[in-house]
This record gives C-alpha cells, structure tokens and sequence, in this order.
C-alpha cells in the first residue's frame, strides 16, 4: 500500500541524488594551497595580466587581510580555513584560443554528461555560452555572431588584455573591494569569470550564458563576472553551476556586477544547483556571492534566481536605482533540503525619483534545513515617488525544517509606497489525498504543488530556462530522478 | 461494481464505522442519509483510501476485486472518484492543468499514451459546456478563491472529465444556491448509464429531488440502520432523524 505520512515524505524527500556528482579526471593545474601576497601576484603572473590588475588585487587583499567573516546571516557552518584552499586550478589542456578539436577530449565528455553540447550550442541559435571549469575559461561559443554587433562576450580574464579601458572604468564599481569579506576576497583572486558589453543602442539578438563547474578537488572557485549594457541596449544573461560530489566544503564566492546605463535593460537569470552536501549534511559547497546591479536613468535590472544547491548559501542580487524612473526586480525560487542553509534575498536601494522594485521570493524547505528571506528596501530622501513590492512566500514540508523571513524597509521620503506580504503555507495532507484520489501519486503530487508555487518566478525565466529550473525543483524534493 | 462487508473503521483508536455492508451495482444510484457525526463522510474517505483512517475489519470489493491494499490513486486508476465535501487548493495549478495531469496520470497507469491536446480540449470544452462552466474558470488556480458553488462545481467537471466507474458525491449540495444545484445535478443525471454507480452523501433531501436514488441508506451510529427507496428520503425530511436513532436504540 502507497501510505502516506508525513514521516515518508520526509524519508522520501531526504533519498535524492545529486545528479551532477561526478568529477571528471582532466589533468590539472593547481596552485598550493594557501593565501598571501605572493600567491596573488602568481594567479596576475598566470593570467598575463597589467600592472593596474595586479596592484588592484593586492589592495584588495590588504582589505580584506583586515575585515573579519560576517556572521549576521542565519546560517551555521564551520569557517573555512582559507589557508586551505588552492586558488587557482585549471584544466591543462584548455585553450580559449585553440578550436574545439583541441579540447581534452575528457573535458568535452564532462560537458555532455552536464548536458551541455557545444557542437550542438554552436547550432542552436539563440544561447551563446562561456563555460568556466574551475578557475579558467575553457570556451566561448559564438563570438563572431556577436561581435559582428559590436558585442563583446569572453572571459573576463581576456578582457582585461584586449579591453582594459572597459574593465578599468567598471570593475568594483558597483561592488567595490571594500564591500564585504567575500567580495573582497573575491576581488584579490578571482580566476575567470563572463564579461559582456552591449554597445549603445543594440538588442542582443541571442541569450548569453555561463556555465560554472567546479571539478578539482580542494579549490575554491572565485568567478567574476561583468555585464555593461550601454545606452538603451538589451541583454539577457543566464548562468548555470554544478559541482562533484565531495565529503569536504568547497567555497564559491564570486562577485557578479552589472552596469545598465540610461536606458538600458538587463536580465539576468540563475539557476544554482552546486552539490549540497549529503543526506547527512557532510560535504557540499559555501555559496557565497555578491551579486549587485547599478541602474542609470530609466533603466531596468532584473535578477531571476533559481537556487536549489550549495550546503550554505548566502547571496542577495541587489539593485541601486541610481537614476530617475529605474526599474529593479528579483524574482527568487530557493529550494532546501537535508540539512542545506540558505540564507538569501535582495536589496532595493531607490537612489532617484520614481523608482520602482518588485520583490517575489518563493522559499520551499524540507528535511532539517532551513530557509531564510533576509531583504532590504532603502528609500532616500531624494527619491521621491520610489515605490516597492514586495512578496515573500514559504512553502514547508514536514515538520523539522525552518523558513524564515528577514525584511528590512528604511525610508527617508514621505511620498514611498512600500508594501510587503508574507505567507507561510504547508504541503498538506490533505492537498496530497486530493491529488492521490484524482489518480495523481505522491510524488508527482509534491511536483505539481511546488510547481505551482513557484509559477510566478519560473515565469519569468527565459523558455529554454523555465524547463531545465522545472525539472531541477522535481529532482532536488523528490526521490526519485525522472 | 461495489460490495462493503462488514466494514468496521476508525481513526486513532476510535472507531467510527462499526460494521457496514452495502452493495452498489452498475447503474444504480444510492443515497447515504443520517444525522452529523453517523459516520458518512468517514466512509467515503474509506471506500477512497484516505491513510490516515485504520481498517480494523471487514472487506471492500471494486468489481469484484479486493481494494483493501490499494493506495488512494490506485483506487482512483480503477475508477473511484470522490467529489469532495472541502476541495483543497492547490495554489497556482490551473483546473485545466491539474485536470490534465490527473487525466494523463491515470492513462500512464494503465500503459496509456498521454490524451493527444486535440482531444483533451474537445473534451475540456464538451464538458465545460455541459456543467455551465466558463472558460476563464479553467485558467483559475485549483480551488483558490472559488465560492462554495464553483468548488462544487468544478468537483462535478473534473469527475465529467475522469469518467469513473464509481462516483461519491460527498455533501455535494452543501454550500450551493438553488441553481447551482439544479446545474450539478444536471450535469451528474447526464453522465450517469448503465456501466457507472453513483453514491449521493447529504444530509438533507433536496439534492435527491434532482438525482432520483434508486436507494437509500440511513447510517447512525456507523452503522446501516434502515435502507429503503427514495420514499424513505420524504420521510426523513418529515419526521426527522429521531424516530431512526430511537428505532435503532430498541
């Protein structure tokens, strides 16, 4: 008999595979563990880099030697050690120089096994893709198409050799070194990471994408990406990251920048699936991002994030909306299970007048994890008008899992309009039996509930997007792969 | 199509049904009458399998087959359906989405393709059309927001659209206005024949005024105390329940 009870719905919940478990056996290059100035001024030295990004990076070392690692967030993990981790690993056979005929062929296995095809991405039109295995960028698909339109899209290790004006003028200039711990850290040895201008006036015709992996073991992964739309230009920019199944922590602290000048729209869409430890909770990744955007007169930023991996995440794509009339937007599935932390949200700063933000989070816990929203809407004085949505949800399941909600709202202008809505629901028994007596089973029960919670933020993602996410929050609260 | 032997249930140590026998042939409609707390509800969420009522005793039969091990869905796959008295909501699932699913889940069951689009909107529209259901209803969210009446409504659509070989109509009537009644009732005369059972819950009669029982089942005590015709149904409605619960006592 198929019984059901909320004790195996927990077990079923707690018997899902990490899918994307795998390492693959390339030859790599690693650096010693470790951190100082040295090891610094190796990674610049590996990376060809000028004297400005080599100096940029100590200081931001220095910085950081001199801050200590946060601990507001309500998550609770062991510190990494960060004399423990390499800082730089990367494939010895890749190339972005070289064609594809010249990639390792164990890494071109790697990429099917994660689904991702570059032959078949150099065909499909419309997603152009910049694939980062550890600390390196390892390809880049359809430049030419792009740069026939004036768009620049490589790593950004790349752009700082061919393009140094364009990343002198905005790099850490909307996350700057002094930010935070990781962003500083992030900022004295980043490795690789996308970077993406969008000339004026143009609408790029193809979505741009990122797919983060982290392979080798005891490395850190520290991307960095950034995305400058120029006067009324378009993007939309997705990334995706998996990583090997691992006993240890691995830290992932990347910073993602985006600039969108007057007029200009950017999207820009995650779909976060690091391995997230065990059932047991040993072993998974340290997420640990700053993602930030800076938003010009009548501009618009909208993060969509779909984040179901990683053992903690801490992350908070936030908007400055710098200009008049701007627009910013986060739209955010976190998903938890086992003993996975997340604690993740937004910030909304209305710098200008008639700004506007819209904030819809949806958070789904099971197992013993727990799942905060921690979010921040900021009105200045100056802004006049500045209004903002907000809506923050929680699904739970079972009864040993936590959702949390951290709002904070500071205005300093008698004319905002700020609203906020919670709730709070549960996956009911008796939602189940409704479903169970309609012919519909368990499991495809829980998919078709969490689906349905989560439809207005999955609708905001890009098709091709939508499906992958779809199957992603099936897999990460189920018990079964499809 | 449904035989109930000697069916004894409860939930947490309590017992509830205390011995029922009842049997449904096809194309028969039959009308389980009696007071609140006799019992009712609890067996259409038996005769269903909802988990969290024990069967301590006795057997039920769904054409012939003991149904005792199955799971709600497998019950459900076989052609059990029950319109619920509280339909849940199922927040941002559309009717027509979840109709969908419970429609292709059961074909998946049976080693089915799924119902080609073409043919699941011929017959989403047909049936739409037959319970006076509008078009924007089925893009609503499950449940959500809906009056008593279109929760009750959409219970009869989705069991249109399921077909089922038995059909519980669990207090139906409770919560609908005259006319919306009369549509329900409509709409389940029209998709009752000779291959399907129908078993009417209520409280009251005046449901039965529209979908004529051939039987009907007074339950007191969770128990089967008097069964007759659709005259015993007037009676009640006359004299009350009292006269039963003492007859019974005797």
């Amino acid at each position: 008999m198929s019984k059901y009870t909320e004790e195996e719905l927990q077990k079923e919940l707690e018997t899902k595979e990490y899918e994307y478990g795998f390492y693959t056996d390339i030859e790599s290059e690693t650096f010693p563990k470790g951190l100082n100035e040295d090891i610094i001024r190796a990674i610049s030295k590996k990376k060809n880099e000028p004297e400005w990004m080599t100096e940029w990076r100590i200081d931001a070392f220095k910085i950081w030697s001199e801050m200590e690692e946060p601990e507001w967030a309500n998550v609770h993990y062991e510190k990494p050690n960060f004399q423990n981790i390499s800082y730089y690993s990367a494939p010895k056979k890749a190339d972005p120089n070289k064609t594809l005929d010249d990639v390792d062929p164990e890494l071109l296995e790697m990429y099917k096994k994660l689904g991702i095809s570059i032959d078949e991405q150099k065909k499909l039109q419309g997603i152009a893709i910049d694939i980062v295995v550890d600390s390196v960028s390892v390809a880049t698909t359809f430049k030419k198409t792009l740069a026939e339109k004036g768009i620049i899209f490589c790593p950004i290790s790349e752009a700082i050799q061919e393009h140094p004006e364009l990343v002198k003028k905005y790099l850490g200039t909307v996350v700057p070194k002094k930010d935070n711990f990781y962003a500083a850290l992030n900022s004295a040895v980043f490795t690789d990471g996308s970077f993406c201008y969008i000339p004026k006036g143009v609408r790029c015709p193809m979505e741009l994408s990122t797919y983060f992996r982290i392979n080798q073991a005891g490395t850190g992964q520290f991307e960095r990406t950034l995305v400058i739309a120029d006067e009324e230009s378009y993007v939309s920019y997705l990334e995706g990251c998996t990583a090997p199944s691992r006993d240890e922590n691995q830290l992932h602290a990347a910073v993602v920048e985006l600039i969108a000048l007057d007029d200009a729209e950017i999207k820009y869409s995650t779909v976060q699936n690091w391995y997230p430890g065990n059932a047991e909770g040993k072993g998974g990744v340290y997420n640990f991002v700053t993602k930030r955007g800076l938003c010009e007169t009548n501009s618009k930023i909208s993060w969509t994030q779909v984040e179901t991996g990683s053992a903690v995440t801490w992350k908070y794509p936030s908007c400055v909306l710098k200009g008049n009339n701007s627009v910013g937007e986060f739209y955010s599935i976190a998903v938890t299970n086992n003993f996975q932390q997340a604690d993740t949200g937004t910030k909304m700063i209305h710098l200008g007048k008639n700004t506007k933000s819209t904030i819809i989070s949806k958070g789904i816990s099971a197992g013993r994890s727990q799942n905060s929203y921690r979010g921040l809407v900021q009105i200045a004085a100056k802004a006049e008008n500045a209004r903002n949505f907000s809506q923050c949800d929680s699904l739970l399941m079972g009864n040993k899992c936590g959702a949390h909600t951290f709002p904070y709202i500071e205005a300093k202008n008698k004319t905002a309009q700020v609203e906020h809505e919670a709730t709070t629901s549960k996956i009911g028994e008796d939602q189940i039996f409704y479903c169970n007596q309609r012919g519909i089973d368990t499991e495809k029960a829980i998919a078709l509930i969490v689906n349905g919670f989560s439809k207005d933020v999955l609708n905001k993602l890009p098709m091709e997007f939508a499906v992958e996410a779809q199957k992603l929050l099936e897999i990460s609260l189920e018990g079964s792969v499809g | 199509m449904l035989q109930i032997k000697n069916l004894h249930a409860g939930i947490e140590d309590k017992g509830i049904l205390k011995g029922i026998d009842l049997e449904v042939k096809a194309g028969e409609v039959h009308a389980i009458m009696g007071p609140n707390g006799s019992g009712k509800s609890t067996l259409s969420s038996v005769i269903a399998g909802k988990e969290e009522y024990e069967v301590t005793e006795g057997e039920i039969f769904l054409n012939g087959e003991n149904i005792d091990e199955l799971g709600p869905e497998e019950r459900a796959h076989a052609g059990v359906f029950l319109s619920f008295q509280y339909p849940v909501e199922i927040p941002g699932v559309s009717v027509t989405n979840f109709v969908k699913t419970a429609i292709n889940e059961t074909r998946k069951a049976k080693g089915l393709e799924e119902m080609p689009a073409s043919e699941m909107l011929k017959k989403i529209r047909e049936k739409a059309e037959l319970l006076e259901i509008d078009r924007k209803f089925l893009s609503r969210s499950l449940n959500e927001g809906f009056s008593g009446g279109e929760k009750k409504r959409n219970e009869i659509f989705q069991m249109a659209m399921l077909e089922p070989k038995l059909a519980i109509l669990d207090e139906t009537d409770s919560g609908l206005d005259i006319d919306a009644l009369r549509i329900v009732a409509n709409g389940v005369n029209k998709l009752r024949n000779k291959d399907n059972a129908v078993i009417v819950i209520t409280h009251y009669q005046r449901l039965l005024d529209y979908i004529v029982p051939d039987f009907v089942h007074v339950l007191h005590n969770g128990k089967i105390v008097k069964s007759g015709t659709k005259e015993l149904a007037l009676e009640l409605e006359e004299k009350g329940y009292d006269w039963i619960k003492q007859e019974a006592t005797i």
